[in-house]
């Protein structure tokens, strides 16, 4: 017996008994002998409770995170300060420990927080339609891509180089078993250079802003790709959309993104959520969970998954995905944040983080042989060109607990700024990279 | 409907479709779904049938009817060019459970080869196959 | 033994402080304009006008119409909100194929430790070793258990295993020259197997079973061409039942030259007893929010490891974790974090016949820190105990269920010793008692258990599907037989009791056609 399960010597012999058979190992009769495992698992003995503690505390203490460190790392997750209140509600039972709501009369506080969420990520990306969550961002963007495959059936994509890496990659995995191909649309000054597109172009996917920081001019993205019947898809970080024109009123019939942002942790890149809304003719192509309202006998007001015949366990082979299990408790965090932040709360962080971000390229494009790699506006990223031994100002970074962002390149830096990231740490960032190109 | 009823002026596929020809437009017929197959899928939540002009191929899927539990495809009883469609399940699905014979019809098609109905059912073979 | 007679018509329904006239009110409902919970840090650099920095051009017009609400009023709208869902933690949760377990609290404590949870995904490797040691533990533990030596963390959720597994048998056929077309997936698969199969590209074929619910090995002979790239399975089968033929079956499959790929769903009846690897399957996904531990969350997050053999092994997806000499890596420890490891673990990119990455950095690493802290509580013996009395505690239930009297009216659909899980067919209920498998659920929902899975597999009529798992004690399940029974008596009395249920739930039962008729997807919102 451990300490997570209960039958003791009498209740076994008993049990057996009711059972008619005289021991556990009959039960295994079926497996044949040839099958059977005759050694141990190759794993150490169990541990206690507290014995478990210390070792994984113990391996947890080898890392550096957030809190070791000032980070200016970002590139697709970043240090946001999440609130306590958080995770004080998810870690409830009711929230971490049910399944999928297939009853819907017990699981109404999970269905409710669904469509509540659903109606946040609309009102965020300007489309009418949500689901209740994907896996994450760059996944997001292959099953948006998978979308536009079914809803059109042509055989290529166009995806701009400033759409996050993994999500590019993920599409291409992916495309290779559908044979459709995938071309890169390349970056000029931090924007997208659209080619020429014809009507073999499945989906037009932009990021916004994209991976460099940069804001992409939707509008005329959009329109370039309905002018030859394609999908326009964009991959959209939550936060800046609090400031941006949300890109389903900018012609984008499917918005998806990375969620951490919204009142998830780092946690070394997972769990989080991925975010999925798309414009109302494409509806019934949106794959995952959607929670809809209904009443029930005594008229009064519920939540039910509706929509499931699109979805695997009815739909099988013609589902619009095979995503089954997601990433509700994330998505739960996401609602409860973007409650926190509120109307005003998401437009007045975006504008510090715009402001801040400000600050910080101006530092830093002032240190001699630092360069700003484009010059379009930025909210909370943007990426600096450094001529001299960027390898060293790295190490002298990391002397002084400091993280200065992600390696673009032999040359190039990407700078991320948080709410978390202070003047004087920006300055302390700026100052450190001066001293070591000195 | 509450209770199964397989009209006898009708001529049944063993997939559960029915198909009405009138004596005066012999080359002409409505399909549907049977009493049964409206049952086995329950409340019917969404039906979009295909475009006017389309053909159709007798025991070739044509188009699908949703219920909230379940998809299920429509085969075409005989072959033809798709007429006319109902364009009233648009807003009103559940009138293919109502009434799966009369405002539940799904398309009118202009039959290629009107000989193709001696290949299906009566009512009172169909019936027999149900139970 | 506990009875609850409710008249149809009853309208008394557990009254108490926790439901209120306004417990339907979304989180947008209670919003008023002014109320906040957030207030940003101070402006500590120079202000400059958002025109000269974002062009207005660019900029939304109308925020966002996010709530405007406290902090108290989220944390009371959201509480109140809980406690009208029930969960595992609160009560039996016996949904056969979801694996529902205990899920430990010390899991969450660790998950939440700053060293985890604050870790960045791109921060250097030389300073997140004890992320990736951690990983690497748990890739060699998952590959003992499975049988296979090579495995990836990545897949996000069982799904996504799956998909990863049909690429990489893509992947190794291309690699051979070899075009081929199909997978076959038993009638009795999970719907997402056939999913899976449309989105990697292949066509579904579809594999009969026999009449005891094996793999019908006539028409696997028949259809496993050289068109056939994979066979899908798991074992136990969705019936739960182990499958005697496994080893021709793998046999038939390799003859053809495709790859047998375990769906790991059902492992929790052979931990430590049989592998899927020396059964002859190439390819094993695990569900960590399944056998091991990981909480449901209500729909996520999971992870979908999987584990792969040799000649599947170059393809994996990218990065791998991977376990190098620290001496000969040259790499030093994190300036806080001194290498005491004879190893330097990090991930590697170079991995030219990857399928390449099927999403973001690593995975859901928060999900590994609560599977690897299960596996080294639980360690070699607990894990092969928890099997044993997984398919102890199923197969007591269907005794005591017998006994009861219950199976009479819900015979078990295969009448032998089953492993983890069993299917119960409700046809004669519906037939004698004038209630179907819906309705007994639905009243199970009055006796404060979670029923078990309905209509699945689609082979079985009426079907209930039980997985009690090894954390429920022996009272739990006797005390559930009982509940079954007397539900079944109180039908053969008045069914309309239970096509009327539930009664004491904060819902009754919903319209679901309407949901799906008259969409309502989000919360209408009237404009400022």
């Amino acid at each position: 017996m451990t300490r997570y399960t209960s039958i003791t010597d009498v209740d076994l012999r008993e049990m057996l008994a009711e059972i008619g058979v005289d021991s556990v190992e009959e039960m295994f009769a079926d497996v044949p002998a040839a099958l059977r495992l005759n050694r141990s698992l190759a794993l150490q003995d169990g541990l206690s409770e507290q014995q478990v503690n210390a070792e994984l505390s113990a391996l947890a203490a080898r890392n550096i995170s957030a809190d070791d460190e000032i980070t200016f790392l970002g590139a697709g997750m970043y240090d946001h300060y999440v609130p306590a209140l958080v995770d004080s509600i998810i870690s409830r039972s009711e929230f971490l420990t049910p399944y999928t709501p297939y009853q819907p009369e017990v699981s109404q506080g999970g269905l409710q927080a669904m469509f509540e969420y659903q109606t946040a990520i609309s009102e965020l990306t300007g489309l009418p339609i949500s689901n209740a969550s994907v896996y994450e961002g760059p996944s997001a963007v292959a099953a948006a891509g998978y979308l536009a495959k079914l809803h059109n059936g042509r055989r290529r994509f166009v995806i701009s180089a400033g759409v996050h890496p993994h999500a590019i990659e993920a599409l291409q995995t992916l495309a290779r078993g559908w044979e459709m191909e995938v071309e890169l649309a390349p970056l000029e000054n931090g924007l997208t250079q659209l080619p020429d597109l014809d009507d073999g172009v499945s989906a037009v996917i932009v990021a916004q802003p994209n991976f460099l920081g940069a804001i992409e001019p939707l509008e005329e993205i959009a329109a370039a790709a309905h002018e030859v019947g394609a999908l326009a898809i964009c991959a959209a970080d939550p936060i800046p959309l609090g400031l941006l024109v949300p890109p389903g009123e900018q012609g984008i019939d499917v918005v998806v993104g990375e969620g951490q942002t919204l009142g998830n942790h780092l946690n070394y890149g997972g769990p989080s959520f991925g975010f999925f809304a798309v414009s109302e003719p494409l509806m019934r192509r949106l794959p995952g969970r959607i929670a809809g309202q209904t009443r029930d006998l005594d008229g009064k007001l519920g939540y039910v998954l509706t929509l499931q015949t699109r979805e695997q366990h009815i739909r099988r082979e013609k589902a619009t995905s095979n995503i089954c299990t997601a990433q509700a408790l994330n998505a739960l965090a996401g609602v409860i944040y973007l409650s926190w932040l509120g109307r005003q709360g998401l437009v007045e962080l975006a504008e510090l983080l715009t402001k801040r971000t400000a600050y910080a390229r101006e530092r830093l494009t002032a240190i001699p042989g630092v360069s700003a790699s484009h010059s379009q506006p930025v909210i909370r990223e943007f990426p600096v060109t450094v001529q001299g031994d960027l390898d060293g100002v790295i190490d002298a970074c990391h002397s002084a607990h400091i993280n200065p962002g992600y390696r673009l390149a032999e040359d190039q830096l990407l700078v991320a700024i948080t709410e978390r990231r202070t003047r004087a740490e920006i300055d302390l960032l700026a100052d450190t990279i001066e001293g070591a190109l000195a | 409907m509450a209770d199964p009823e397989y009209p006898e002026d009708l001529r049944y596929h063993a997939e559960h479709d029915w198909a009405r020809i009138d004596p005066a437009t012999p080359d002409e017929a409505t399909f549907g779904i049977t009493w049964y197959a409206q049952d086995s899928l329950g409340e019917v939540v969404f039906f979009t049938p295909p475009a006017v002009g389309t053909t159709v191929t007798a025991g070739e899927s044509y188009t699908e009817v949703e219920s909230v539990k379940a998809v299920s495809d429509v085969l075409a009883p005989l072959s033809g060019e798709i007429i006319a469609t109902n364009v009233d399940l648009a807003d009103n699905p559940q009138a293919i459970n109502e009434d799966p014979y009369g405002a539940g019809w799904l398309v009118r098609v202009k039959l290629s080869d009107p000989s193709e109905a001696d290949a299906l059912m009566d009512a009172a073979t169909y019936s027999a196959t149900l139970s | 033994m506990s009875t609850m007679v409710i008249p149809p018509d009853a309208t008394a329904r557990a009254v108490s402080n926790l439901q209120s006239a306004d417990d339907t009110l979304t989180i947008f409902e209670r919003s008023k304009p002014g109320r906040r919970a957030f207030t940003p840090p101070p402006l500590d650099v120079p202000d400059r006008p958002l025109d000269e920095l974002i062009p207005q051009r660019l900029r939304r017009a109308v925020p966002a119409a996010l709530p405007e609400v406290s902090e108290p009023e989220i944390v009371r709208h959201y509480n109140r909100l809980s406690k009208r869902n029930f969960d595992l933690d609160t009560g039996f949760y016996p949904l056969g194929s979801c694996t529902m377990k205990h899920n430990p609290k010390l899991h969450e404590r660790l998950a939440a430790l700053p060293g985890n949870a604050r870790l960045h995904p791109l921060q250097r490797p030389a300073a997140a070793q004890g992320a990736l040691e951690l990983m690497w533990n748990l890739q060699q533990a998952l590959a003992d258990i499975a049988g296979l030596p090579h495995v990836s963390l990545q897949p996000s959720a069982g799904s996504h295993g799956e998909l990863a597994g049909v690429l990489l048998t893509r992947a190794y056929h291309e690699d051979r020259g070899e075009v081929r077309t199909k997978v076959l997936t038993p009638e009795t698969a999970h719907g997402t197997n056939p999913a899976t199969v449309t989105m990697a590209g292949y066509e579904v074929v579809k594999l009969a079973t026999d009449p005891d619910g094996n793999i019908d090995l006539d028409d696997l002979s028949a259809k496993a061409t050289d068109e056939v790239a994979c066979l899908m399975l798991t074992n136990p089968s969705t019936l739960g039942l182990f499958e005697p033929n496994i080893a021709r079956i793998a046999q038939i499959v390799h003859e053809v030259g495709a790859t047998l790929y375990y769906d790991g769903a059902n492992l929790n009846a052979i931990m430590g007893i049989s592998r899927p690897g020396d059964m002859g399957f190439d390819i094993v996904h695990f569900n960590l929010h399944k056998s091991f531990t990981q909480p449901h969350g209500g729909g996520g997050p999971g992870a979908g490891p999987i584990a792969v053999s040799d000649r599947i092994e170059p393809f994996l997806p990218r990065p791998q974790v991977v376990r190098r000499a620290a001496e000969a890596s040259g790499e030093v420890g994190g300036q806080r974090a001194t290498n005491e490891s004879e190893w330097f673990f990090d991930l590697d990119e170079d991995r030219p016949k990857s399928i390449g990455r099927l999403r973001g950095f690593q995975g859901n690493y928060g999900v590994f820190v609560r599977s690897y802290a299960y596996i080294r509580s639980l360690g070699h013996d607990g894990l092969r105990e928890a099997s044993e009395v997984a398919v102890l505690n199923a197969n007591y239930l269907l005794a005591r269920l017998r006994a009861e009297g219950v199976l009479e009216q819900l015979p078990a659909a295969y009448p032998r010793l089953c492993m983890h899980e069993f299917v119960l067919s409700g046809a004669p209920m519906k037939a004698n008692l004038g209630i179907k498998t819906l309705d007994l659920a639905k009243r199970l929902l009055d006796h404060g258990v979670h029923p078990p899975t309905v209509y699945f597999p689609l082979l079985v009529d009426e079907a209930l599907l039980l997985e009690p798992t090894e954390t429920e004690t022996r009272e739990t399940l006797d005390r559930f037989a009982q509940t079954l029974a007397g539900v079944l008596r109180e039908a053969a009395e008045d069914p309309e009791i239970a096509r009327g249920a539930p009664y004491t739930t904060p819902v009754r039962r919903l319209d679901e056609a309407g949901a799906a008729r008259h969409l309502v997807l989000r919360q209408p919102i009237a404009s400022p």
